[in-house]
């Protein structure tokens, strides 16, 4: 499986990330060999083995629905870097 | 006293308490040391010496007013730049971040500071823990103390460098694929990854969460049991940690071995190992043996496919988890853009170094729609097997017992160019975080250049009795380190 540079510009743009040309073709060819090496996956037979996304045999962890002290606002804001009257400003969306 | 930052945990402790010695005069001892000898080692990212008087100046008060003190009362350490320390910058050596100061601490920190302990300073790493050399740092490369022209290891570089260099007289780390135990053996000093589950993640900034564990770097096992009995337990802000498991790891510092099992897996004794390394794992394997263990042939038959597991794992829970930085809560913004999607683009791209970026891009691609059966899943079921492998192992052991690195610290640019041969290097250390199991890494011998070797012993899930025990008897039988380097 290769991918080609304008497959690596559309996996950019899912990941938020812009490159120059240049630099695309270089993440190119490093994924490239990348998946070239972790191809040797597809030689594990793992027929009906259940995937494990996590080491410890835990789901759904429950806790008391109580009130307990949260951050207050200017302490959640202290590192924004732009914000107003108690919150978050970013650029205009509508 | 030229000599305060050679004593262990414990022997400052016993010091402390004896009033032969102050934690103030210690903690100044180790700030003065920073001054000269950190200039070459480059260690720190971030000295925080008045919040360190101040705290030293806490622990006097504890130890005369005869209020609780505890093993850590008064012991200067150093703390990975990863680990959220209220009011002290927590910059994970990336630009992202250069500037955050978290509002809260991480569950291990507010431990140490429960105990009395004093903090030194936060301490270099690979950005975002993505790296085995500190060379991935956005600020500088950590210097091998040992040989300033070789990395300390990575991605914890700073924390093992700490150590050896006598910069602190302990430091926390995280280990996502080997990032505190492949340091501790670059560096000669003990490195501990512990269960998943055991030490509170809460706090420590997210790398691939189904692998990081917090763990201590120290100049003795013993050191190392007392750093655990502070950080260890159930904390309720981490889901993933595990109630009910609690030990007192100083206990199971017990002299000897008779009758325990330990596994040698023939997969990592292969081919490619640098021979100083071998022969000095196989030694330490004859003084187990010596001791009265029982030396068990084992076989973990998918440790070849460990890299390739390791790469879509982990950094498919990475490219999620860095989806954070979007230059609106905290860190870096970029300052010029037309629209929300540009300042993504251009916060991201300007803010992330290009390992990180790499990283993202693979995690993103395999995750993406008609790759993830054929990487995500397929290396999730992998993982699987890998869980399988040591499970069988630790049937017909207790132990296992390899090298930690296929070979000793390599020099400051020697791997930067190849991204998989650099990945390669973390060959025996990754299965462990695969399988959530606990590993320590302890000084072993030296190789022909001078550069420390360190051998790993694994254990089964939980049991890091038997791993303590092991490490403790090993290090009595090779010695341990006595003359720390003077860079």
């Amino acid at each position: 499986m290769r991918i080609t540079p304008d497959e690596a510009a559309h996996v950019a743009h899912l990941a938020r990330l812009s490159f120059s040309e240049e630099e695309l073709q270089q993440y190119t060819g490093h994924l490239n060999a990348i998946l070239e090496y972790v191809a040797q996956l597809q030689q594990v037979n793992t027929d009906g083995v259940e995937p494990m996304s996590h080491p410890l045999a835990i789901a759904n962890v429950f806790r008391q629905d109580e009130m307990l002290s949260s951050l207050a606002n200017e302490n959640a804001l202290a590192n924004a870097p732009q914000k107003d009257d108690g919150a978050f400003v970013v650029p205009k969306i509508i | 006293m030229s000599d305060l930052t050679r004593l262990s945990i414990k022997e400052l402790h016993d010091a402390y308490r004896a009033r032969d010695i102050s934690p103030v005069e210690v903690t100044q001892a180790y700030l003065e040391r920073i001054s000269s000898v950190d200039t070459k080692v480059k260690a720190y990212l971030t000295v925080t010496g008045d919040l360190a008087i101040q705290q030293a100046q806490e622990a006097v008060r504890r130890f005369e007013s005869g209020e609780q003190v505890t093993p850590l009362t008064g012991i200067p350490l150093g703390i990975k730049d990863l680990l959220c320390t209220q009011g002290v910058k927590t910059t994970c050596a990336s630009r992202m971040l250069e500037n955050f100061i978290p509002p809260y601490n991480a569950t291990v920190v507010e431990r140490l500071n429960g105990q009395g302990a004093v903090m030194l300073g936060k301490l270099n790493m690979d950005e975002f823990a993505m790296g085995s050399s500190t060379e991935n740092s956005a600020f500088h490369c950590t210097h091998n103390p040992w040989d300033l022209s070789r990395v300390p290891g990575g991605s914890s570089g700073g924390s093992s460098a700490a150590v050896a260099a006598r910069l602190c007289a302990a430091s926390l780390g995280s280990d996502t694929g080997g990032s505190i135990r492949q340091p501790a053996s670059y560096c000669g000093v003990v490195g501990l990854k512990p269960t998943y589950g055991r030490v509170s993640r809460f706090g420590l900034i997210a790398f691939a969460s189904s692998l990081d564990q917090v763990g201590p770097f120290t100049r003795d096992v013993t050191d190392c049991a007392l750093l655990m009995n502070a950080i260890a337990g159930h904390d309720t802000k981490d889901s993933t940690s595990v109630a009910g498991k609690d030990m007192d790891y100083t206990q199971c510092l017990q002299k000897g071995l008779k009758g325990m099992r330990c596994g040698l897996p023939q997969e990592y004794f292969i081919e490619g190992v640098q021979r100083d390394v071998r022969e000095a794992v196989e030694r330490a394997i004859a003084a187990l043996k010596d001791m009265g263990c029982e030396i068990v042939p084992v076989s973990l038959p998918h440790t070849p496919y460990a890299v390739a597991t390791y790469y879509i794992v982990a950094t498919s829970e990475a490219s999620s988890n860095l989806s954070r930085y979007d230059g609106v809560k905290y860190g870096f913004r970029a300052s010029e853009y037309a629209n929300l999607l540009e300042m993504y683009k251009k916060t991201r791209s300007a803010g992330f170094g290009p390992e990180v970026k790499r990283r993202i891009m693979l995690g993103s691609y395999s995750l993406s729609a008609g790759y993830y059966d054929a990487f995500y899943k397929k290396a999730s079921q992998v993982r699987a097997l890998f869980k399988r492998d040591f499970d069988n192992a630790f049937n017909a052991c207790d132990v296992l017992i390899t090298p930690v690195a296929p070979t000793t610290a390599f020099k400051i640019g020697e791997k930067t160019a190849d991204p998989i041969q650099m990945y390669l290097n973390d060959i025996f250390t990754i299965p462990v975080n695969l399988a959530g199991i606990p590993a320590i890494s302890i000084p072993c011998g030296f190789d022909g250049n001078g550069l420390p070797i360190g051998v790993q012993i694994m254990a089964d899930a939980f049991r890091e009795d038997n791993m303590f025990k092991a490490a403790y008897n090993l290090e009595q039988a090779v010695g341990g380190i006595q003359n720390w380097p003077e860079p």
